[in-house]
C-alpha cells in the first residue's frame, strides 16, 4: 500500500479528519488547497480589531497611571482607590482575554479547516516571522498579528508578507523598534540642545530582520549592514502604543494602534547596506532595502532550506533546497509557486514510511492532529487552549525568541514533553471514547504506515478509551 | 536535612584540605560524591551590570546614569562591584564560595543569541560544528555513580547531548497517566529505539520527582526543585539549568534587577537544599556572550561580546576572587569599538574549574570537553 495517502494528510496537511474526504490524488488534492485556501475564516470575524484592541490597552495604562498617582498621593477615599484597583485588574484581564481568545480561534481554525496544507502554511509563516508574548501590548495584539500580517499575504510575494509582518504593531514593539530614534533626527537634535537628555537607535529589528526573516544568519552582513539598517527604519512606530518623542509628532488623523512613519525622528541621510546605496527617501528608504533583502538570493536560499525542513526532513535533500531556491529566485520570491514546487517534488514522495527520518510533530501539530483525528470541533470546556499548549510545551506565539520555535526533533522528542503527551492523550481520549473506535480510525488515519505492533497494542487496551490515548501516542502518529 | 553554616565550613575545610594532600593525582575513580551544575543565562546576560567595574575611570562616563546603581553593591576588589540586587551572592563570596570571572567569551565572535549558544554548548570552534555537548563528554570521564546526568528542561539540550546518556526533567502539576497506561506505552514503544529509551526516562524521572514541592517561587523554587532532583543515591550528579530573560535591549535597569535576584534566590536555594553536599558541588554560571559597553536609546544594551562568569560551590577554590586579565574601557580597547574584549576564554575557564573539582588531569579535561581546541 502506499503512502502518498499518508504523507498528504499528515507531513503537508494537519492530521486526517475523518468527516473530510481523503485524498484520492494526494498531489492535486494539495494544490487545490492551496485555491481554495480562505484568508478570513469565520472564526477571525469576532476577533477585535489592532484599533479597538490599542484603545483597551490605553485606557487599561491610564487606569494603571491613574491608580498609581492616587495611591501615591494619597488624594482619594479608599473605596475609590479600591474601584480604580478593581478596574486596572478587570482591564488587564481583558488584554490577556483578547489573547486567549485568539488561541482559541487559531485552534478552531486548524481543527476544522478542510484546506489544512494552507493553514499550516499560514503557522510556518507566522513561526518564520516570531513575535514572542512578553509585553502587555504584544500579548494582546498577537492573535491580530498573525491574523492581519501574516493571513493576507501567504498566497503573495514574499516581499509583501515580509513588509506587512516587519510593519504590524506586534513586531515593531516586540522587537524595540517603536521607541528607536535616529540620533542626527531633528526631533533627537532638539530634544537633546534644550534638555540634555538623549534618544538613540535600537538595532533588535534590523538584527533580526537580517539574520532570521531574510538573509539568514552567517551569509555575508556585517555589524554596519546592521546598523544602517536600524538608522533606516528610524521613523516607523506606532500611534498611541509607545512612549518616546515620536508620538508629539503624528499626523493628525493616526488612529491609536496605526502603524505610522513619522519624518521628524527618522536618521537623515543615505544609507548603505550589502554595498547597495540607497537615497534618503524617507519612508520609502526602508521599504527600498527591504525589498532588495525580500529578493537576495541568501534569502531565497534561507527561506528555501526551511521550506524543505519544515516539509521533508530535518536534514533536508540538497536537491529539494536547490529546487526551491531556483524558484524562488525565478519569479522573484512568488509564495505559491514556491508551495507548488514543493507538492511537485519527487523528494518530498518518500516510497517507504522511515520513522527515524520523518518529522516529530511538535506539540501544536500533534494537538490539532489529536483533535482532528477524533473529529472534535473543539477542547472540552473546561480545557484552555493556550494553557494546555503551555503544558505540552509549546505556548502560542510565545517561542521566547525571535527565532520562533526550533523545527527538529531534537526540540520536541523529550523525556519529559512525551510524559506530558501521554498525560494530554488520556485526558482527550475519554471525552471520546463513546463515539470512536481506536480500531477502525487506526487505519484511516495512518494509511499504509500502521504498524502491526500498534495496531495490536491499540486492539488489546483495556477500555475504547485506552485504546485511543495508545493511538495518539503510537510512534506512527506522534511523527508525520 | 537542614544546613548548618558551621558544620559545613567544617567540612569545606577538610575536603580541601584533602585535594591539597594529593595534588593533582586523584583521578576520577575517586571522585564518587561530586556534584556539577552548570546554569546557562540564555539571551545574553549584561556581564558589566552583573560584576561592575566600578574601579575602571571610563565604566563611569560609558555608562553614565545607569552606573550609579552599580555604585551601591558589595565591593569585591579595587576594580569590581556586585550588582546590590545579590545579596546572597555577596555573603556567598564573603565565605569565599563564590568567585567570578570576567572579561570572557567562547570562540565565537558574531552576535547571534542562538549561534553562540549552540558553539557555548557543543563547545566547537564554529555554530553547527559538533553536535554533541561538553557536559555529555565530561560524563565519560566519570566514574557510572558520579555520571548520572539530568537537564531541567522539555527535552535535552545540545550541551548535554551525545553517546552518554542523559535525562531531561520538567516539573509536572498534574497526578501522570494511568500506571497500566505508562505499562502499555512501553510496550507499544518496544519497538522504537528511540521512543522506547525516552519512555524510559520519562517514568523514572516521574519516580523520582515525588520530591515534595514547597510553595517557593521563580529562582527559590527552581533552585530547591533542583536540590531535590540531586539528593540521595539516585539523584542526578551532573545537572543542566537554563534561565530564559536576559536579552534586555530595553528598560534595562528594572528587568535585569529582577533576573539578578532571581538568579541570587537561585543560588541560595541551590546551597540550602543541598545541605551538606554543597561542600561536593561546584556552580558555574555563564551567558552565550556579553552587551554592549554603551546603552542604547531605549534604556538598554545590545548584543556585545565579552561578559562574566560566576563560580558556586562550599570547597571552591580560590573562592572570593574575581578573575580577569581586564582590557579596559577606555575607547580604544573596546572591541569592535563597543563591546568588552575579551581576554579570557570560556573554555578555559570551564576546564580549570572542573579538572580542579573533579581532580582530573587539565590536558585530559581539555582534550575531552573541548576536542576542537587542542
Amino acid at each position: 500500500m502506499t503512502i502518498a495517502a499518508a504523507i498528504a494528510m499528515n507531513r503537508f496537511g494537519l492530521g486526517h479528519r475523518p468527516a473530510h474526504r481523503a485524498p484520492d490524488g494526494p498531489r492535486a488534492w494539495l494544490l487545490d488547497q492551496l485555491m481554495r485556501y480562505d484568508p478570513s475564516p469565520a472564526a477571525i470575524a469576532d476577533q477585535p480589531s489592532r484599533h479597538a484592541i490599542a484603545d483597551a490597552f490605553q485606557s487599561y495604562r491610564m487606569d494603571a497611571r491613574q491608580f498609581r498617582k492616587l495611591r501615591k498621593n494619597k488624594t482619594g477615599t479608599d473605596d475609590q482607590i479600591a474601584m480604580l484597583e478593581a478596574q486596572r485588574k478587570e482591564s488587564r484581564k481583558g488584554l490577556r482575554n483578547v489573547h486567549m481568545e485568539a488561541v482559541d480561534a487559531r485552534l478552531a481554525i486548524a481543527v476544522n479547516s478542510d484546506t489544512d496544507f494552507a493553514e499550516r502554511l499560514v503557522h510556518f509563516w507566522s513561526n518564520h516571522f516570531a513575535i514572542s508574548v512578553e509585553k502587555p501590548p504584544v500579548v494582546a495584539l498577537s492573535g491580530n498579528y498573525e491574523f492581519e500580517a501574516i493571513r493576507p499575504h501567504i498566497m503573495g510575494k514574499f516581499s509583501d508578507l515580509l513588509f506587512a509582518a516587519v510593519q504590524h504593531p506586534a513586531m515593531l514593539l516586540f522587537l524595540d523598534q517603536a521607541q528607536s530614534v535616529g540620533p542626527a533626527s531633528p526631533m533627537a537634535q532638539r530634544i537633546s540642545r534644550r534638555r540634555g537628555k538623549k534618544f538613540g537607535l535600537n538595532e533588535n529589528l534590523a538584527r533580526e530582520v537580517l539574520e532570521l526573516h531574510t538573509l539568514g544568519v552567517r551569509t555575508g552582513y556585517d555589524q554596519s549592514d546592521v546598523t544602517e539598517l536600524a538608522r533606516a527604519l528610524t521613523g516607523w512606530t506606532i500611534a498611541g502604543l509607545t512612549g518616546g518623542p515620536a508620538q508629539r509628532r503624528l499626523i493628525a488623523d493616526a488612529k491609536t494602534g496605526d502603524t505610522v512613519f513619522v519624518n521628524a525622528v527618522h536618521e537623515p541621510g543615505q544609507r548603505r547596506i550589502m554595498g547597495k546605496s540607497y537615497g534618503a527617501d524617507g519612508a520609502e528608504q526602508a521599504k527600498a532595502i527591504l525589498f532588495d533583502l525580500a529578493v537576495h538570493p541568501a534569502t531565497a536560499r534561507h527561506i528555501a532550506t526551511k521550506l524543505a525542513r519544515h516539509f521533508v526532513s530535518d536534514i533536508p535533500p540538497d536537491n529539494l533546497v536547490k529546487k526551491l531556491e531556483e524558484n524562488f529566485l525565478k519569479t522573484g520570491g512568488d509564495l505559491p509557486a514556491l508551495y507548488r514546487t514543493l507538492v511537485e517534488a519527487p523528494e518530498a514522495w518518500p516510497d517507504q514510511w522511515n520513522g527515524a527520518q520523518a518529522k516529530f510533530k511538535s506539540p501544536w501539530e500533534w494537538l490539532v492532529s489529536s483533535l482532528r483525528a477524533l473529529n472534535v470541533n473543539e477542547l472540552p470546556r473546561n480545557m484552555k487552549t493556550a494553557q494546555l499548549l503551555r503544558r505540552l510545551g509549546q505556548p502560542v506565539w510565545k517561542p521566547g525568541s525571535p527565532a520562533g520555535y526550533a523545527d527538529e526533533a531534537a526540540t520536541w522528542a523529550g523525556s519529559a514533553a512525551l510524559m506530558r503527551r501521554v498525560e494530554m492523550a488520556e485526558r482527550i481520549a475519554q471525552r471520546s471514547a463513546d463515539r470512536v473506535d481506536a480500531r477502525i480510525l487506526a487505519p484511516q488515519i495512518l494509511p499504509g504506515l500502521l504498524a502491526n505492533n500498534t495496531f495490536e497494542a491499540v486492539a488489546r487496551a483495556e477500555s475504547p478509551s485506552q485504546g485511543l490515548s495508545l493511538l495518539l501516542v503510537s510512534p506512527e502518529f506522534l511523527r508525520r | 536535612m537542614r544546613y548548618h553554616r558551621r558544620s559545613v565550613i567544617a567540612a569545606g575545610l577538610s575536603g580541601l584540605a584533602m585535594s591539597m594532600a594529593h595534588p593533582g593525582m586523584a583521578w576520577a575513580s575517586a571522585a564518587t560524591d561530586k556534584k556539577f551544575i552548570f546554569i546557562l543565562q540564555r539571551g545574553a546576560a549584561d556581564g558589566l551590570a552583573t560584576v561592575a567595574p566600578t574601579g575602571d575611570r571610563d565604566f563611569l562616563s560609558a555608562r553614565g546614569n545607569f552606573a550609579e546603581e552599580a555604585l551601591t553593591g558589595r565591593k569585591l576588589d579595587d576594580l569590581f562591584t556586585l550588582h546590590p540586587a545579590m545579596v546572597e551572592t555577596a555573603g556567598l563570596f564573603e565565605q569565599k564560595q563564590a568567585s567570578f570571572v570576567h572579561a570572557l567569551a567562547s570562540g565565537y565572535r558574531e552576535r547571534s543569541h542562538f549561534d553562540a549558544q549552540n558553539v557555548m554548548e557543543s563547545g566547537a570552534m564554529q555554530p553547527y560544528g559538533r553536535d554533541d555537548g561538553w557536559m555529555n563528554r565530561l560524563l565519560s570521564l566519570l566514574p557510572a555513580d558520579s555520571a548520572k546526568a539530568l537537564a531541567v528542561a522539555p527535552s535535552v539540550p545540545l550541551i548535554l547531548r551525545g553517546p552518554a546518556p542523559a535525562s531531561s526533567y520538567e516539573k509536572s502539576r498534574g497526578n501522570g497517566p494511568d500506571e497500566d497506561l505508562m505499562q502499555r506505552v512501553a510496550m507499544l514503544y518496544a519497538e522504537d529505539p528511540a521512543l522506547s529509551s525516552l519512555w524510559q526516562d520519562a517514568v523514572e524521572t516521574d519516580a523520582m520527582a515525588a520530591v515534595q514541592q514547597g510553595k517557593m517561587r521563580g529562582g527559590a523554587a527552581v533552585g530547591s526543585m533542583a536540590a531535590g532532583l540531586m539528593n540521595g543515591p539516585a539523584g542526578a550528579r551532573v545537572l543542566m539549568l537554563e534561565t530564559n530573560g536576559w536579552d534586555t535591549h530595553s528598560r534595562q535597569k528594572g528587568r535585569l534587577g529582577n533576573q539578578l535576584k532571581q538568579a541570587d534566590a537561585l543560588i541560595a536555594a541551590l546551597r540550602d537544599g543541598l545541605g551538606e553536599d554543597w561542600n561536593n558541588t561546584l556552580v558555574l554560571v555563564a551567558t552565550e556572550f556579553g552587551r554592549t559597553v554603551a546603552f542604547n536609546g531605549t534604556g538598554g544594551t545590545d548584543h556585545g561580546t565579552g561578559s562574566a562568569a560566576m563560580l558556586f560551590g562550599g570547597a571552591l577554590k580560590n573562592g572570593g576572587t574575581v578573575k580577569a586579565d581586564w582590557p579596559g574601557l577606555a575607547a580604544a580597547s573596546l572591541f569592535e569599538n563597543r563591546d568588552l574584549r575579551p581576554t579570557m576564554r570560556f573554555e578555559d575557564i570551564v576546564t580549570d574549574a572542573l579538572s580542579d573539582h573533579y581532580a582530573i588531569d587539565p590536558v585530559q579535561m581539555k582534550r575531552t570537553l573541548f576536542p576542537n581546541f587542542v
